[in-house]
């Protein structure tokens, strides 16, 4: 197949993001500016200078979305089994006990119940450091509990998306998760209870279509990547480099796909409003 | 048409050959007990060929050149069927075809993704690969059908959704999600047949139903095995042992109780007697639709909800 094989003279690698740093200083990928951890936490892991967006994590988000002290996490220990005995370059279990040993979860998603500004909602977040905040069957199953409580408690769901996709060591398993998920979400939404989607750094493949853009509103952070084909199989069918900036919030927001892009400093205050707004 | 061979049928079909050609010149020689000798042999090479196909070669199978697509099928099952066209936003897209037909005596909507068989009409179809118009043709369509209480058949078979720029300046994904919302809860059955190549969000797109059921050699999976490779093994080489891992065939779906039922085809696959697939096919539609429509739509419903939510294994220490 020679067309698997033509040069790629007109395709340019693209840089890695970084996870959070874990020594005292960091240098921003947006600017290169050298930023003090402290000062990085204080400004809600963003650049001061420059509004680069760092990528966070499920503790990070309750932090800064929910009021002190309210948020009480739902099916805590959940946890992926190996229905298909995956192995790879790696067995999957193996993955996810690496996985878990590393990041301390016990997969990509954490769901929960808490209060923001004193509104009460359900809550879920993607941790993408977690085999890149792939969705298989717990994420699938957490997600659509989170979905039912909502439903069940009449509060408003809130998830937050960070994931590469559908999680390939769980097959077909994984590719029904985004059925199932949309089908909690329709059930939600013929209930007339309010589902705010956020959409973090990256958010792609399966969970992109899937829940995260099926929101009533649609919130994504800056310069995040949101799409369904990744930027190097487009590069590969189309021959060349894409534009700057495609597939980036801004461009989605342009497009008419997004609500609106907000700044993690104000994300909770906006969604505070359009929650007052929306709920009955 | 020029027929296109895969490796393992390869023998069968030369061995078939054979027995023609001795058929032909055997009008005036006595040789039924060599062509019974043949015949014999070619049988017991079919059984042990097909009915030890590994994952690959039901991929390689479910991709042939010369197996029925869904026009072939509305062609041989559906009576008087109307083709509609478009999505009323932006374009026709042609890697999905859609209309009304009767199966049996009831009025359907029958939907489905669409190859071409050579470059020209490939190129035309898009390969089968569908952008985010075809996921909205196919939900303007289902809409449609809704209003008029007519049931839904949609038959899969995509290598996956187009993965360029502009289907992705138009949300592909949101496309995509948009009908898996929406088909969760339409109030009328939905048959879902994979009849070639179920690759991912893209045929999912099209694959919510009361019913889910496979052709015998086709596949379904959360991504190719090629691309399985070039991803976990970050090479194209591995798209065996990928197949093999993504346990992507019929039976093993059956066995992740995803999928309702297995459709057999006839022996070798759908391409080697399309109007016997049609038949079959047909039969089992009949016969589901049959079993549907005496399901009230409220329940309809709740039960394709409580069917998909059932899908998947974890466990709560």
């Amino acid at each position: 197949m020679a067309w698997f094989k033509r040069s790629k003279e007109n395709i340019s690698s693209d840089g890695q993001k970084k996870d959070i740093p874990d020594g005292m200083w960091t240098k921003c990928d947006g600017c290169g500016e050298i930023i003090h951890k402290k000062q990085l936490e204080q400004n809600y892991f963003t650049c001061a200078k420059c509004s680069y967006h760092f990528r966070i994590g499920s503790k990070e988000y309750f932090e800064i979305l929910l009021d002190h002290g309210t948020f009480k996490e739902t099916e805590k220990r959940m946890r992926s089994l190996d229905p298909l005995k995956f192995v790879d370059t790696k067995p999957y279990a193996k993955r996810i006990d690496e996985s878990i040993k590393k990041t301390g979860l016990h997969d990509a998603v954490r769901t929960g119940e808490g209060e923001m500004n004193g509104l009460p909602l359900v809550i879920a977040c993607m941790d993408f450091s977690f085999i890149g905040g792939s969705m298989g069957s717990v994420v699938g199953e957490k997600i659509s509990r989170a979905a039912d409580l909502a439903r069940k408690k009449k509060k408003p769901l809130l998830v937050i998306s960070s994931s590469g996709g559908a999680r390939m060591q769980e097959a077909a398993l994984s590719l029904m998760q985004m059925a199932k998920t949309s089908a909690k979400i329709a059930q939600l939404s013929d209930a007339g209870i309010p589902y705010i989607a956020v959409l973090a750094d990256p958010t792609a493949g399966g969970v992109t279509a899937s829940f995260a853009m099926l929101g009533d509103v649609q919130i994504a952070e800056p310069s995040a990547f949101i799409g369904f084909a990744g930027p190097r199989v487009i590069k590969q069918t189309i021959g060349k480099d894409l534009p700057k900036g495609f597939q980036r919030s801004e461009f989605l927001l342009e497009k008419g796909f997004l609500d609106m892009v907000v700044h993690r400093k104000e994300l909770k205050q906006t969604i505070t409003k359009v929650l007052q707004h929306l709920n009955p | 048409m020029a027929k296109v061979i895969l490796d393992f049928e390869k023998p069968i079909i030369e061995l078939e050959q054979k027995i023609a050609e001795m058929r032909k010149y055997a009008d005036n020689l006595d040789i039924s007990d060599e062509i019974g000798t043949l015949e014999g042999k070619v049988d017991q090479l079919r059984s042990s060929v097909y009915q030890n196909l590994t994952r690959w070669q039901r991929v390689q199978l479910a991709r042939h050149p010369d197996r029925p697509y869904t026009l072939d099928y509305i062609q041989y099952m559906i009576e008087d069927f109307v083709e509609l066209h478009g999505d009323r936003r932006y374009a026709d897209d042609k890697a999905i075809v859609g209309g009304f037909g009767r199966l049996d005596k009831d009025t359907v909507l029958i939907l489905g993704h669409q190859k071409g068989r050579d470059t020209k009409s490939n190129i035309y179809r898009n390969f089968g690969m569908p952008n985010p118009e075809g996921y909205r043709k196919a939900l303007r369509l289902m809409l449609l059908a809704t209003k008029f209480g007519k049931p839904i058949i949609t038959l899969l078979d995509t290598p996956g959704a187009y993965p360029g720029l502009g289907a992705e300046e138009r949300g592909q994904g949101e496309a995509i999600a948009r009908n898996l919302f929406e088909m969760s809860h339409l109030p009328v059955p939905i048959i879902v047949v994979v009849i070639g190549e179920g690759a991912s969000g893209g045929a999912l797109g099209m694959g919510i139903g009361d019913r889910v059921m496979m052709l015998e050699n086709s596949w379904y999976s959360v991504i190719s095995p090629e691309s399985c490779s070039s991803i976990l093994w970050r090479s194209w080489e591995f798209k065996e042992q990928a197949a093999e891992a993504l346990k992507l065939t019929a039976k093993d779906l059956l066995e992740q109780k995803i999928i309702d039922r297995i459709i057999p085809e006839p022996m070798g696959g759908a391409h080697r007697d399309p109007l016997i697939a049609a038949a079959t096919l047909k039969r089992t539609l009949i016969e589901e639709l049959k079993a549907l429509k005496k399901i009230k739509p409220d329940r309809l419903v709740q039960l394709r909800i409580e069917k998909f939510s059932a899908m998947g294994e974890w466990k709560s220490t």
